[in-house]
């Protein structure tokens, strides 16, 4: 399995990241994309039938990679203790459940989440640099992220300054995500958010997730949850075959993050046959691909409890933290 | 290390349709069988398990079809065009509802997976009649005068690949504009014209102006030549095509011919490459390659054809080739033991004539027809796989080096009913289009459909344009 | 016969895909051809014309946006749900406009015929008005025409369903969105048909329908700067002329009452209706040569 990029890029593609106008060229280089047919092809693997075995595998599956997230002002160190409780033990009823991925949430409430998974192999991600906007200063979201390390935090996820890359100042976002990237020192995983509602067009998420991928990402993550348009099929088919193609061209393994939107079992399988046909089988781990999602667990154990006692279940029977 | 996420098979119900050991030929509304009692049998090409018994057409058969569509022309000519127009309505309803039916029963008889079934030829079926349907009470506003009059009885013949839809793109503009029909479907796909006169018995149609004959080319070869045709619709061979053309010479019949094709694909370095490989696979593999307007000539700038090679094999390889009734089944049987033989022979020339051959590994079952997607790569236009249609799951790839090339090479086929061109840049599509010799041209994508776009080719890929307004002409007396 | 007690139907306006009263709280008395009573109508207010703008408005993005096959499906579903309750409408129209029976079913059953019509013109308006433009040079040109907005459309006052169906189909068959202002002698049918509407998949605010005075309806509705067109079919000749002269503010597309007798609804509609409210767009695109030295192939 490809190992993590290091802090300093190893992708061999210095020379693009030279100058403002080597980097824009290269990304304003790469091909584009058409709209229509990508999202025809997303729809078209959505309408794989995933049965039986396959789905009790993909249910299992998806929720061993679910970040839960809880990202609200009103969270307090009560709701986070019950978020971790929930990603150690998704099912309560049942042991056999996987724990999920990670939890996620805000700086502040990292050193809370760290003790509610303590023992287990759930991470704690956080995110960062001034989220959801990341309209502050560098020295401010590098302040965030240091707190967020510095509390235990395992991941970092930071979002991008959508108002440099939509104005063309792609070395400034780039700078940014290096920074990051050192500050998150080699402990933390790195996912960069790209907020893909914002950059609205294909052509725009997939410069995005190469300018991400060319400064170090660990992840590359379609959204915040804070927009109207989050994760869709189609945008996250299109950052696979960004990580996909990256990964030929200079055998770094990125990892993909849609977040937001995604709230049924139903959906989460489509992302991962997405996956699955796109990227590869070499994607379908937790440590390369994840869900940011809140209310998609309870969904994916309700259907896992179908699978095993063949009838349906209720919300009366997953826990509701 | 984690299990691979492999699809359990997930099959269509087969109990959704209901098909009859036997069927008769559809004639003036009852099914009857052949005057000389003779029959064929009817099997999936998936499986070779015998599906039903057909009855099988012959002269004194078809003679009866044309004179029962002679005698109900009279008053279905003479209806308002809205109340015709309410008729094909209710048929487009009918296989609304019925679709799933449909579906299943075009799988098994044709082999093609029940994704495309499902979800290209049944929705095109009920929207072809939709549309045509709607023109049918406005006849005085399609271009061609006021109170264009029909023809009167058509004799159809249509092929194998898309037995329904091509029934529908037949069927509904004649209708529509007040002629009759006889119909003949493919002999190794005749059920669901059977089940179609079951429609037209459910929507209430009149006897008569609907008739369908089974049988094989013999047949056809009899609906055509009857002297009370006024109208002969084939689509097919090119072959069969221009026998029919000597056939009809000299006679009144007006006649509308949809043949073969070589269709190029053109994929310039600019292209949208992840878009274009999937055009690509569409355009090739989408019903095993049996298409006549298929893009079975990939024709990629020098540039980038090793790049896209190699996205493209990526691709073929995660293709689902098997049981066409299992939803997630990418590649379905070929239609018949003929076909298959056909193309084995062709592929293995392109192999003896050196061009290098290439397939993803995949398993073949172990009964029925199959063939494993194919890639030629070094084809020159000299290659018989460059020339000829094979008319199955096999692209030739083929280089060129700029714009003019591409359209040269493009060009240099007797065929023209479709291409493709792949590019970011707008004036480029429309300059290369503008030179194409094909009727059908995609940008972008590739094999679209759409009931009010005219579909039909230039040179050898036959005349006439099915679909849209001027689909409405083939059967108009204009 | 039994001498139950039936229960009488409260009509309501339609807007934005729901059934509510007049703000205004105002109804009037709807009466027969006799004159007898049969209903107290909403009796709308420039407030209900300005939420009914606001609904047409809302769902002219979607409605315009959908595909025209999408759109003939929708306007063939409204005939069926139609045909379903025929005698219903039968009913209402020989009520409303002093019909025998049998004379208020061939209205009902032109009306029924009259959607199918417009159905199948969604897909096929844009092959008969639009095409290529062969201009003299190296171009693509297309021509296309697309709905003109949300239009305000007085229903006939005499055909209280046939010309109400003969104004509305058409106006929303291309893609517009209507605020329809029915008859104001005859109103019942027309709210009715808003129940037809609102289970026939056809999207809440494409049609949005009205009763009451139609002069006091009409004016705020001609003098609206978020309406794009209106049809004065319903306006008496100084009505109509007033009307004309407010929409001018914003250059609303007007379609003038015909000089029609009101009571020819069943002759062949043409494409008129449609073409009224309807814009054309051209594009043009480059074509050029293929090689850069600018010899084309």
């Amino acid at each position: 399995m490809p190992t993590t990029a290091s802090a300093a890029p190893a992708h061999g593609l210095a020379d693009v990241t030279a100058s403002d106008s080597t980097l824009r060229r290269f990304l304003h280089g790469l091909p584009g994309v058409d709209a229509v047919g990508l999202e025809a092809r997303a729809a078209s693997l959505g309408t794989r039938s995933i049965k039986t075995t396959a789905k009790a595998y993909a249910l299992d599956l998806a929720i061993s990679m679910v970040d839960l997230t809880t990202l609200e002002g009103a969270d307090t160190p009560g709701k986070v203790r019950a978020l971790g409780a929930k990603a150690v033990r998704p099912d309560p009823t049942d042991r056999t459940a996987p724990a999920t991925a990670a939890v996620c949430v805000y700086p502040d409430m990292v050193p809370a989440a760290k003790e509610a998974v303590a023992g287990s192999d759930v991470k704690v991600a956080s995110v960062a640099t001034a989220f959801p906007a990341g309209r502050a200063s560098m020295a401010v979201k590098l302040a965030d992220v240091r707190e967020a390390v510095t509390a235990g935090a395992d991941e970092v996820d930071m979002v991008i300054d959508r108002g440099a890359f939509l104005a063309g100042n792609y070395l400034k976002v780039y700078d940014e995500i290096v920074a990051v990237r050192e500050a998150c020192g080699t402990s933390a995983r790195l996912k960069v958010i790209f907020e893909t509602g914002e950059l609205s067009t294909y052509d725009n998420i997939r410069r995005a997730s190469w300018l991400g991928m060319l400064a170090g990402a660990d992840f590359i993550k379609t959204s915040t949850g804070k927009v109207a348009v989050n994760a869709t099929p189609a945008n996250t088919l299109l950052m696979l075959e960004a990580v996909r193609d990256f990964r030929a061209q200079t055998g770094v393994q990125v990892g993909v993050k849609p977040a937001g939107g995604i709230r049924t079992a139903k959906d989460a399988i489509k992302f991962l046959v997405l996956v699955n046909e796109t990227a590869g089988e070499d994607w379908l781990d937790n440590h390369w691909f994840r869900f940011g999602a809140s209310s998609l667990l309870n969904d994916l154990l309700m259907q896992r409890q179908k699978l095993a006692s063949g009838r349906y279940s209720g919300p009366d029977y997953v826990t509701v933290d | 290390m984690a299990p691979v996420f492999e699809y359990a098979p997930a099959p269509e119900s087969r109990a959704v349709v209901d098909i009859a050991a036997s069927y008769g030929l559809f004639i003036d509304g009852e099914f009857t069988e052949a005057a000389d009692g003779k029959v064929f049998k009817t099997v999936s090409p998936s499986t070779e398990e015998v599906l039903s018994e057909v009855a099988e057409a012959g002269e004194a058969d078809v003679d009866r079809a044309v004179k029962a569509a002679r005698k109900a022309f009279e008053k279905w000519s003479a209806l308002p065009g809205s109340e015709r127009a309410k008729y094909l309505f209710r048929i487009a309803r009918i296989i609304q509802e019925r679709s799933r039916e449909l579906a299943v029963l075009e799988t098994l008889d044709n082999g093609k997976p029940i994704k495309e079934t499902r979800d290209a030829d049944l929705p095109l079926v009920a929207a072809h009649f939709f549309y045509y349907a709607g023109w049918a009470d406005k006849l005085d506003h399609a271009g061609f005068g006021a109170n264009p009059r029909p023809l009167g009885v058509a004799g159809q013949v249509i092929p194998w690949n898309f037995p329904l839809l091509m029934l529908a793109w037949k069927i509904a503009p004649a209708l529509a504009t007040g002629n009759t029909v006889v119909l003949k479907p493919a002999e190794t796909t005749p059920l669901s014209a059977l089940f179609f006169a079951d429609i037209c018995r459910q929507a209430g149609l009149p006897k008569g102006v609907v008739n369908i004959v089974t049988g094989d080319g013999r047949t056809g070869a009899a609906l055509i030549a009857h002297p009370d045709v006024n109208k002969v619709a084939f689509t097919g061979s090119t072959a069969v095509g221009k026998e029919i053309a000597r056939t009809v010479a000299g006679t009144r019949k007006k006649l509308t011919l949809e043949l073969g094709g070589k269709g190029a694909n053109i994929v310039f370095d600019d292209a949208p490459i992840d878009q274009a490989v999937e055009g690509i696979v569409n355009g090739i593999f989408f019903n095993q390659g049996q298409v006549c307007c298929a893009g079975s000539r990939l024709l990629v700038q020098e540039s980038i054809h090793d790049e896209l090679l190699d996205s493209l094999k990526r691709r073929l390889s995660t293709l689902r080739l098997g049981d066409p009734l299992d939803k997630n089944t990418d590649i379905g049987a070929i239609n018949s033991a003929e076909q298959l033989a056909r193309i084995t022979a062709l592929a293995d020339q392109g192999e003896a004539e050196g061009a290098e051959r290439w397939s993803p590994a995949c398993d073949i079952p172990e009964n029925g027809y199959w063939f494993a997607p194919t890639l030629f790569t070094n084809v020159t236009q000299a290659h018989t796989v460059a020339r000829d249609e094979i008319f199955g799951p096999v692209l030739s790839v083929l280089t060129f080096r700029t714009p003019d090339e591409a359209v040269a090479k493009a060009n240099n086929t007797p065929y023209g009913l479709s291409a493709g061109i792949w590019t970011e840049k707008g004036s480029r599509i429309l300059a290369v289009a503008n030179k194409l010799r094909a009727g059908v041209i995609w940008s972008n994508t590739f094999n679209k459909f759409d009931p009010t776009s005219p579909f039909g080719g230039y040179k050898e890929s036959g005349f006439g344009r099915e679909g849209g307004r001027h689909g409405l002409e083939a059967y108009l007396d204009v | 016969m039994s001498d139950r007690l039936s229960v009488f139907k409260t009509y309501k306006l339609y807007v934005g895909g729901k059934f509510p009263r007049s703000e205004s709280g105002r109804v009037y008395e709807v009466t027969d051809a006799k004159g007898k009573w049969l209903a107290n109508a909403p009796l709308s207010s420039r407030k209900d014309a300005r939420d009914a703008v606001v609904a047409a408005r809302k769902a002219f993005g979607a409605w315009s946006g959908a595909t025209a096959y999408n759109r003939g499906q929708i306007l063939y579903r409204i005939a069926e749900m139609l045909e379903g309750r025929r005698d219903q409408y039968v009913a209402e129209v020989a009520d409303a406009e002093g019909l025998a029976k049998s004379k208020a079913a061939a209205q009902v059953d032109a009306a029924i015929d009259r959607w199918v019509w417009y159905a199948g013109w969604t897909d096929k308006i844009a092959q008969v008005v639009g095409g290529g433009n062969p201009v003299a040079g190296p171009f693509f040109n297309l021509s296309s025409p697309e709905p003109t907005g949300v239009v305000a459309v007085l229903a006939p006052r005499e055909s209280s369903l046939l010309g109400l169906v003969s104004v509305v189909a058409p106006v929303i068959a291309t893609g517009n969105t209507a605020v329809v202002v029915a008859s104001e002698k005859s109103p019942l049918p027309a709210l009715s048909l808003g129940e037809v509407l609102a289970t026939s998949d056809l999207p809440g605010g494409v049609v949005n329908v009205l009763s009451g005075r139609t002069a006091e309806i009409a004016t705020p509705l001609a003098a609206h700067q978020d309406v794009n067109a209106i049809d004065l079919t319903g306006a008496d000749e100084t009505l109509a002329k007033e009307l004309e002269i407010a929409a001018a503010d914003n250059l609303k597309r007007v379609l003038r009452p015909q000089p029609v007798d009101d009571a020819d609804w069943s002759a062949a509609p043409g494409i008129d209706r449609m073409t009224a409210f309807l814009e054309t767009k051209t594009v043009w695109h480059p074509t050029g040569a293929l090689g850069a030295s600018g010899s084309s192939y």
